[in-house]
């Protein structure tokens, strides 16, 4: 299969803190990766790396990309939104904004993308704010536009950290949908503290604390969670026994 | 009363101090409400306080006072970007240093110059009338090289203002930007200061731009907007300092303020309305 990322022995972490230790991992086209892990294991260090948002301390992170290819390569959901709620933007914008890369700083969006943005705001059931300001919307209401945002440039990686806070079940339902069709034609990684859902509809897990273990299946059990040193409880659904995670139907 | 205005009209320095009130409101009215967004206000503040240095050098190498100004000015703001990005000092506090500084350099150069002090007046407070024809023509460019990056750029520089970290997985440059827009705020703090002086030409950049956003919350429209309130401040105040006599730079910033009050009474009341 072909690689989009490759993380080699990768040691991350800020000033003298280490936070990741020798990780290596390989994404591929296709893939629907789950990241799991404690708070402060180091998964948004991860995908901060994987992004080129942060320099790791030592290994190498390759792109399998060229050209113009490499501008449009990673849509990207953050966990924790910075920016300024008062700042004079509207919904609609914000959704824009993702179609915007450094080799196309001044060429005009087209009706087309306006179209795009406009059946994504449907999509995602935002669609009646997007000329609100985003000061104005609630944190599920963000958090669905920011998800337009990072897919509108059709990605050839999609990466979200936690996109399941702040929505409700309802969405959250929707979301998995959509992500499993977006997945026919992009990777995705998506970090997320339900491994109940994660296990649903992910095709393999990752398990971050520090180190990670990469486990090649959606499945996993509670002593594989403690050979990998990954100190989370498994919430199991209904009656299935307690060490194995329930599996659904995809 | 309008035989006066024509009358007026036909003065030359008349003619500069109003094609300068007009740039400026269309330069300050695009560049403050970037300010405005990012909250930049406070280093606005401290680059136009250090441009007073390069005044100060500007005079004791003999040089035009606006030159120093402007280099020092954009090298001071260079200065405070590049140090808020190591972040080991209080953002806040490293532009006050810088503020300072630049007061103070400015004064201990002026002092150290031989022969006589120049007006400081009009640098502290502005003098709109006696703009020259080589100030305005260079107004003029900076406003039409701004615009124009302002056109062109417009949603890069937009959205690496709401979303730095954001912009920055979109591969776009990110910090180029950044550097860019603080030397086009320098400048345009250092070309604007003979219309509303080192200590009032903060509000230039910001009260048109507050009275906008009481109207509309978006980026474009406050820009716009911002423009036509300077307009109305700016020539309206030149207009009424020059009947009554008064120092032009004050009598601007207050009609800016009183458009401001306007503005907000009418839209409370128009909110009880409803
Ligand atoms: N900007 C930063 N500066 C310094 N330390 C940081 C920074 N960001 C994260 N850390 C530290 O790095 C460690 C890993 O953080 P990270 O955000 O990667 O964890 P996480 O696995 O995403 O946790 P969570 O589940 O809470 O989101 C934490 O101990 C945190 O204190
Ligand atoms: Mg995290």
């Amino acid at each position: 299969m072909t690689k989009l990322v490759e993380l080699e022995k990768i040691t991350a972490g800020y000033g003298n803190q280490v936070v990741l230790t020798e990780v290596s991992l390989t994404i591929h086209e296709r893939d629907f990766l789950g990241v799991i892990g404690p708070n402060g294991g180091g998964k948004t260090t991860l995908l901060r790396v994987i992004i080129g948002l942060l320099k790791p301390l030592s290994g190498s992170v390759r792109y399998f990309a060229e050209g113009k290819d490499r501008y449009n390569f990673i849509g990207y959901l953050p966990q924790l939104m910075h920016f300024d709620p008062k700042f004079p933007i509207t919904a609609m914008e914000v959704v824009l904004s993702g179609i915007m890369a450094g080799n196309r700083l001044i060429r005009r969006v087209t009706g087309k993308e306006k179209m795009q943005a406009l059946q994504l705001l449907e999509q995602m059931g935002v669609f009646h704010l997007r000329d609100k300001a985003i000061g104005e919307l609630s944190g599920g209401e963000r958090q669905r536009l920011f998800l337009c945002r990072s897919i509108i440039s059709n990605p050839r990686l999609l990466i979200l950290d936690e996109p399941d806070t702040f929505v409700d079940n309802r969405f959250e339902h929707d979301l998995y949908a959509i992500l499993r069709e977006l997945n026919e034609r992009m990777a995705v990684i998506m970090v997320s503290h339900d491994i109940g859902t994660i296990s649903a509809n992910v095709k393999t897990i990752a398990c971050v604390n520090r180190n990670l273990h990469y486990h090649r299946s959606n499945i996993i059990t509670e002593q594989q969670l403690a050979a990998y040193d990954c100190p989370i409880q498994l919430i199991t659904h209904g009656n299935v026994p307690h060490t194995v995670l329930q599996q659904h139907e995809p | 009363m309008t035989l006066i205005f024509l009358e007026i009209l036909s003065y030359r320095f008349f003619q500069h101090a109003l094609a300068a009130a007009v740039l400026t409101s269309v330069l300050c009215g695009i560049v403050g409400t970037y300010i405005v967004s990012r909250r930049m206000v406070f280093i606005s503040g401290g680059i136009t306080h250090t441009s007073f240095g390069g005044i100060g050098i500007g005079y004791y190498l003999g040089m035009p006072p606006m030159i120093g100004a402007a280099v020092f000015s954009v090298l001071s703001a260079l200065g405070i970007e590049y140090f808020s990005r190591k972040g080991d000092i209080r953002n806040d506090s490293m532009i006050a240093i810088f503020w300072a500084l630049g007061m103070a350099l400015g004064i201990l150069f002026i002092f150290l110059t031989p022969g006589y002090a120049p007006n400081l007046m009009s640098y502290l407070f502005g003098n709109i009338l006696t703009i020259s024809l080589v100030e305005l023509l260079a107004l003029a460019c900076l406003t039409v090289i701004i615009a124009a990056a302002f056109k062109l750029f417009y949603r890069p520089i937009l959205y690496v203002a709401f979303d730095e970290e954001f912009a920055r997985t979109r591969l776009i440059p990110v910090q180029l930007i950044k550097y860019l827009m603080i030397s086009m705020i320098a400048l345009t703090i250092v070309f604007s200061i003979r219309v509303a002086g080192i200590i009032l030409i903060i509000s230039l950049l910001t009260i048109p731009q507050t009275t906008a956003n009481l109207l509309t919350r978006r980026f474009d429209r406050i820009a716009l907007f911002s423009i036509l309130i300077g307009l109305a401040g700016n020539i309206g105040g030149l207009i009424l300092s020059y009947y009554l006599n008064i120092p032009s730079g004050a009598t601007i910033i207050l009609c800016l303020v009183m458009l401001f009050l306007a503005v907000r009474t009418i839209r409370s009341w128009k909110l009880l309305q409803t």
